[in-house]
């Protein structure tokens, strides 16, 4: 009988202490966080996201098919390097005189020589695909846990440590732009190099692309590349009929891209 | 009236589990798991600090000057530095930490400059098994000016997909030559300085034409009077590849 009662004196004190303590803890840590991210910002001007909306703009004619994004994407972004996860990769379109269409993902692997008698192909080229960063994202909806959402510029992001890899957003996004990542068994995607954009620089397949096929740029300014991209091209995007509105737009694109 | 004690137990009892569940809700859960907007601002934030790889295209140019200023006059002009030197971020902020590197192998140039029949038209591409085979590219070109160290003598040098078209058509045998006037200048500046096309149907007639003296037996013969009068023979017919399937 004692016992019991110390037990419940002590239970009475003990709770209600620790979770004053704990909250006095996070009270303390939530003010040291801050004030390191104001130090850091202090020299340039501080982003704000609101302020932007990006895109990307790809120019079908200019891909030369070198697969030096997929690479660089892959070495800014830890992608795993087995050759089949990709933020972004390159695919060939060869489009033969029976009206057969064959699509060959190029960042699979070394580059094959020709696949089809030259006599037979009509027209062949290569499509730089990518996340598309839809303004209306089908992974986003169907996200049971709130863990992808869309950032004030414009980014479709997944948080890690949310994430419980149910892989519904994977069988959700009609580009196939997103993967299960092995080590985190969480979905990965493109971010636009979040970590770059925010700094002012290029996402890092835009960076290397030697022939400018794939342009970056603000929506909301009226001088940025992307804007004079999408003014001086007849544009398209990849499945309009989804009503997904993605933000990354296509010049020179070809009906039996899809 | 006295209260009978077991109500005083269960109210002791009762006033922990409001007490605990109210602590649990509001103390011990952190914020972020039920606030939205502040999970998404703290994962905005992360994505927003992860370490870069690739320092930028501008990072280079504050110590490299002379490379910088001979690429920007180069055909090479918008390629990125840490596309052939691998990415630098860590040579960028401490030049002594770490040193960026090269492929000086021929697969590093073949990347984007083999032969492919899906790359543009135009678009400098070599055959790399016939193309001074285990010459390493930087003997002859310097990758921050790349000029062909002698002007190409053939077509094919660039125009390799026509080439490859021609070759197993039936005008295998004529020479680029034989249609195309190419100016000299055409070599140097090609967009500028493009070569001519047949401009009438009596180009092609003197070989596809009835009667035409001496044509060879096997081509096959139109009469130019009746036959698609209002057009040049090439706004129909592909000459680089004629016959389509056999």
């Amino acid at each position: 009988m004692n016992e019991r009662r110390e037990f419940l004196k002590g239970a009475i004190v003990f709770f209600p202490a620790a979770g004053v303590l704990a909250a006095l803890a996070r009270e303390v840590a939530g003010r040291e966080a801050p004030a390191k991210d104001a130090g850091a910002k202090d020299a340039p001007k501080p982003y704000t996201p609101a302020d932007h909306f990006y895109g990307m703009g790809i120019e079908i004619d200019k891909c030369i098919g070198c697969n030096l994004c997929a690479v660089a994407c892959k070495a800014e972004n830890r992608v795993p390097d087995e050759p089949f996860y990709f933020r972004t990769w390159v695919e060939r379109y060869t489009i033969m005189r029976d009206g057969e269409v064959i699509v060959e993902n190029i960042s699979l692997g070394p580059q094959k020589e020709t696949m089809a008698d030259a006599r037979e192909v009509v027209r062949t080229f290569f499509v730089p695909k990518l996340c598309n960063q839809c303004q209306n994202p089908p992974c986003v909806q169907v996200c049971p846990v709130n863990a992808t959402f869309t950032t004030p510029d414009g980014a479709v992001i997944v948080d890690e440590t949310r994430c419980i890899g149910c892989r519904y957003c994977i069988q959700a996004c009609p580009y196939g732009a997103r993967y299960l990542h092995p080590a985190t068994r969480t979905a990965d995607k493109c971010t636009f190099c979040y970590q770059r954009i925010v700094k002012g620089l290029q996402p890092a397949c835009v960076e290397v692309c030697p022939t400018q096929a794939r342009i970056f740029g603000d929506l909301k300014s009226r001088a940025s590349r992307l804007v004079r991209f999408k003014r001086m091209n007849k544009i398209h995007v990849l499945k309009p009929q989804l009503n997904t509105e993605p933000k990354v737009y296509y010049a020179q694109l070809d009906g039996e891209v899809r | 009236m006295r209260i009978p004690e077991q109500v005083h137990r269960l109210a002791i009892v009762l006033a922990i589990v409001i007490g605990g569940t109210l602590l649990t809700r509001f103390v011990i859960i952190p914020r972020s798991l039920v606030s939205t907007e502040l999970h998404w601002a703290q994962t905005t934030q992360r994505e927003a600090t992860r370490p870069l790889k690739f320092a930028g295209s501008t990072a280079c140019q504050d110590c490299h000057e002379d490379v910088a200023a001979k690429k920007a006059k180069s055909f090479h002009r918008v390629l990125a530095c840490e596309g052939c030197h691998t990415p630098s971020i860590k040579h960028a902020e401490d030049p002594s930490a770490a040193k960026p590197t090269v492929l000086r192998e021929r697969k590093l140039c073949a990347t984007c400059h083999a032969y492919d029949p899906s790359r543009p038209t135009g678009f400098p591409q070599i055959n790399v098994t016939a193309h001074n085979p285990l010459k390493a590219c930087v003997t002859c070109h310097n990758p921050h000016d790349p000029v062909p160290p002698k002007v190409p003598k053939e077509c094919a040098a660039c125009h390799a997909q026509i080439e490859r078209a021609k070759a197993v058509s039936s005008h295998a045998l004529l020479t680029c030559t034989t249609c195309h006037k190419a100016p000299e200048r055409h070599k140097t500046a090609p967009r500028t300085a493009l070569p001519s096309k047949p401009d009438s149907r009596d180009f092609c007639g003197a070989c596809h034409g009835q009667g035409a003296a001496g044509a060879p037996k096997e081509a096959p013969k139109v009469d130019l009077s009746t036959h698609g009068a209002r057009n040049l023979c090439w706004e129909c017919h592909y000459p680089h590849l004629p016959e389509g399937r056999s």
